[in-house]
């Protein structure tokens, strides 16, 4: 009996290595996280960071400019969401830059109401919460999990 | 065999009737090309071939790619078959960006052993992201990586870019409207127009859909190098196999002829 | 291995010497050449030799693939082509190795229908049906792995929503462990291309099982009845390898066709797009022989109690597949063949046709409307959309095997069987089609 548990022991024991070999890596781990210094930011100015291989972005953005985002009704939306849930901060705007029609990349469209974000690929335009306002695309941009870990340094994932 | 031919028609007909269903987020249908090398013997025209080379490397390969092609492949068999030393002296055109003993970017004449990759430093890259808003795709294997392939590539380049955009359609800066590209709106500009490639035969009418037609020839040839080994390899293939279908038919009913079954 | 006496004599010393140690001779003689095969079995019956014709093609084309394919996220794709384009006879190896996957499914699913037809699955057969189940997971699983290794934007996006799907299931834990990343990234690849690589040999193994559990009970055949005695068989070798050889030849003509005419006629044109993570392509179908298990999970665009409609997307389909194994125990009728079921010869080929329309849905958009009934708020047209058409499709799916499987054995009249395959072959031979001769219609035998 207590061969037979010994031996179940011996074999879970055993397991364990090859079962636990194709979670992810050390070097693979080291890239689940992206740390942002958000002192070099300046008021209206946008970095992109790769967090998970993804670009996402990091926008430092002006009271002016949130104050125009709020303003925006939700019933004008096609993914109503208010911009207060998709930020932590008002000041600063983290999502994933990848458009959510087909994937493309869309850039930062300084002629349109919010500062918000352009498509070239199929012409979705985002606003400057990265809501979806005109186009194919279906949903908002993306927000990833993040936490400021002091003032000035945000840790994406 | 009455049951099996319920069967099968029950089958067949549920299915069907929704074979006409499409997505809606797709491009206008592109207008049939017949193509020389369509059908079960179907082979490139050599000629052809070529003329679609030249209208590639004269207008597309400015931004476009075609890194899975090389220069030897111009003299390959079921190709455009250009002889060893013009394809060399293509290669010999092209400047492949390397290094110098020092260490230092330089440029060196290419050989037949190097492929269709002119877009490759980080510079060119960024110039045309800056122009087009993304890098142009590489075309090796656009024949085949797209719904009608060489039909829709024809189309693409020629009557895509010939309607006006529809009502409500809006073209965003940069964007063009073409009716055959998904969503009707594509960074790249008109490419071709008439005369612009000057073709050695003089036979051949010097249009945007004659270019088109033997662009699309050409890409499709890079896209399926081996297509006319194929089909000359399954005749001879189908027909061994036919023969011993035949074969072991016959045998099968010498096997059986005693046995009621 | 084989049922009833083994019927090898050793002819010489040598022979008798190998005998008493490694029987090998005597069961090649009694699998191979004597074993009885009843003498009424159709062409229906030839597909599982041509299943393991196939398996043989996918492995060795395979793994001479293998020596030119390099299973890492940047080079994948490009040695694909490199196959395709500078491999020796690569193109021709690689298009069999592709079209060889739909052209085994195509064979399985004869294969299965025909036993589900003819009542293979009954008494005494419940364990070959398991066994060949278990096979057909393997070979999704297998097809599944191999259609992500090109690393095209199909491939990769395959990838993605299938491990999603899993991840619905059993948490994004299950699923980072799965990746060994955060997506579908090059660990995934390296590690499906090892499990493509074992698997068929996993499926070879199981065949080996499932063949023993064959040649143990014997064959089914078409009127369902089993063989009384030497009149209704015919020893395996010649008479039906001599048939395999030929439906074998037959098969290879079709297969030959599309590889050499058609290649990518199963393909999607988005298998040659090198993939993208940062792309998604507008539309994900699977390969068509996943179709119908695809629509049956997207046909689940509702909540069940406290079950979101995407966990219960996945359920439908693991259910699917997993109601499979109980057949036997579903099927509620003694008669075998539905020859002589005329109600269930319905409900099977509506099944059929069922199975045929889930597949064709799975592989289209899932929105698109096929009858127009009015204009929804947003102008987007509404009506009668794939979505519900899976959804009638997997209803009846699962009707056929939880309720008219039991329910028919209970209700249905059959009609009268033969009394031998000897006398059902004469009767045939006389014109009297499926109808026994009046001396037939006796009472169904005990154990049918």
């Amino acid at each position: 009996m207590f061969s037979a548990a010994a031996a179940g022991v011996g074999v879970a024991v055993t397991a364990w290595p090859f079962i636990d070999q194709m979670n992810p890596s050390a070097a693979t781990q080291a890239l689940s996280t992206t740390e942002v210094d958000l002192t070099p930011i300046t008021p209206g100015q946008q970095i992109t960071v790769m967090w998970q291989g993804k670009p996402t972005w990091v926008r430092r953005r002006t009271p002016e400019e949130v104050a125009q985002i709020r303003a925006i009704p939700n019933s004008e939306l096609k993914d109503p969401q208010p911009d207060q849930e998709r930020v932590q901060k008002a000041e600063w705007l983290v999502v994933i830059g990848i458009c959510t029609h087909l994937g493309c990349i869309p850039n930062r469209d300084n002629s349109g109401e919010q500062g918000g974000y352009l498509c070239a690929c199929h012409g979705s335009v985002y606003d400057g919460s990265g809501r979806i306002m005109r186009g194919p695309a279906p949903l908002n941009l993306a927000v990833p999990p993040y936490a400021f870990l002091s003032d000035t340094l945000v840790r994406i994932g | 065999m009455r049951k099996i031919i319920i069967a099968a028609a029950l089958t067949l007909g549920t299915v069907l009737p929704f074979g006409a269903a499409q997505a809606s987020t797709a491009g206008a249908e592109p207008p049939h090309v017949d193509f020389s090398f369509d059908g079960l013997f179907g082979t490139f025209d050599r000629n052809q071939l070529k003329r679609g080379f030249q209208v590639y490397k004269e207008v597309c390969s400015s931004c476009h790619s075609l890194k899975l092609l090389a220069y030897r492949n111009l003299k390959d068999p079921g190709g455009p078959e250009f002889t060893e030393d013009e394809a060399k002296a293509l290669a010999a055109e092209a400047q492949i960006p390397t290094l110098d003993d020092a260490g230092e970017p330089t440029t060196r004449k290419g050989t037949l052993a190097d492929h269709f990759a002119y877009q490759t430093t980080p510079q060119e890259h960024a110039t045309l992201k800056g122009a087009y808003g993304s890098i142009p795709p590489d075309l090796s294997l656009m024949a085949k990586g797209r719904e009608h392939g060489p039909v829709y590539i024809h189309a693409l380049i020629s009557v895509g870019y010939e309607h006006e955009a529809p009502e409500g359609v809006t073209i965003p800066a940069g964007g063009n409207y073409n009716s055959i590209f998904p969503g009707g709106v594509i960074a790249m500009p008109k490419p071709l127009s008439d005369g612009q490639v000057a073709y050695a035969e003089k036979e051949i009418p010097q249009t945007v859909d004659q270019y088109a037609k033997d662009v699309s020839a050409f890409l499709m040839w890079v896209a399926e190098p081996k297509l006319e080994a194929r089909h000359r390899l399954g005749f001879g293939v189908i027909l061994f196999l036919g023969i011993m279908g035949v074969l072991f038919f016959l045998s099968y009913r010498r096997v059986w002829r005693n046995v009621d079954h | 291995m084989a049922s009833g006496p083994s019927t090898y004599t050793p002819s010489n010393g040598l022979m008798r010497w190998l005998d008493a140690r490694l029987p090998i001779v005597r069961f090649a003689n009694d699998n191979l050449l004597t074993f009885p095969t009843p003498k009424n079995l159709n062409y229906s019956y030839t597909f599982g030799a041509i299943l393991l014709y196939c398996l043989v093609i996918q492995i060795v084309t395979g793994i001479v693939l293998a020596m030119h394919f390099v299973p890492n996220a940047a080079l994948a794709f490009n040695s694909v082509e490199y196959i395709m384009r500078d491999v020796n006879y690569g193109w021709l190896l690689r298009y069999i190795h592709m079209n060889g996957a739909s052209f085994f499914f195509i064979a399985v699913y004869v294969h299965i229908l025909r036993g589900l037809y003819y009542g293979s699955y009954k008494d005494p057969r419940e364990v070959l049906w398991i066994l060949g189940v278990i096979i057909f997971l393997l070979m999704m699983a297998t097809g599944f792995l191999g259609y992500t290794l090109p690393w095209s934007q199909m491939s990769l996006w395959g990838a993605n929503v299938i491990t999603n799907l899993l991840g619905a299931l059993l948490g994004t834990d299950f699923t980072q462990w799965l990746w060994g990343g955060f997506s579908v990234d090059n660990p995934t690849l390296q590690r499906f291309f090892s499990l493509h690589y074992l698997l068929p040999f996993v499926i070879l193994g199981v065949s080996v099982l499932h063949i023993w559990a064959l040649h143990h009970v014997g064959n089914s055949n078409p009127t369902g009845i089993d063989p009384k005695g030497p009149q209704d068989t015919v020893p395996l070798m010649p008479y039906y390898t001599a048939k395999y050889f030929f439906v074998i030849t037959v098969f290879t003509i079709f297969f030959a066709f599309v590889v050499f005419y058609a290649p990518n006629l199963f393909g999607h044109v988005d298998h040659y797009v090198e993939g993208n993570p940062l792309k998604t392509p507008a539309h994900i179908a699977p390969e068509w022989y996943l179709g119908a298990f695809y629509a049956m999970l997207r046909a689940m665009d509702f909540n069940f109690l406290f079950i979101d409609s995407k966990l219960l997307g996945v359920l439908t389909m693991l259910g699917a597949i997993g109601i499979l194994f109980i057949v036997p125990w579903l099927d509620t009728s003694k008669v075998r063949s539905a020859n002589y079921r005329p109600v269930y010869w319905w409900c099977f080929w509506i099944f059929v046709a069922d199975y045929a329309m889930l597949s064709w849905a799975g592989l289209q958009p899932a929105g698109v409307i096929l009858l127009q009934t009015g204009v929804g708020a947003d102008g987007a047209p509404t009506g009668f959309s794939i979505t519900h058409l899976s959804q009638i499709g997997t209803a009846y799916y699962f009707a056929f095997f939880i309720i008219i499987m039991p329910l028919l054995g209970l209700f249905e009249t059959p009609r009268a069987l033969p009394e031998s395959i000897a006398q059902a072959v004469l009767g045939k031979k006389r014109g009297g089609g499926a109808a026994a001769p009046a001396g037939a219609a006796a009472a169904p035998e005990s154990r049918v």
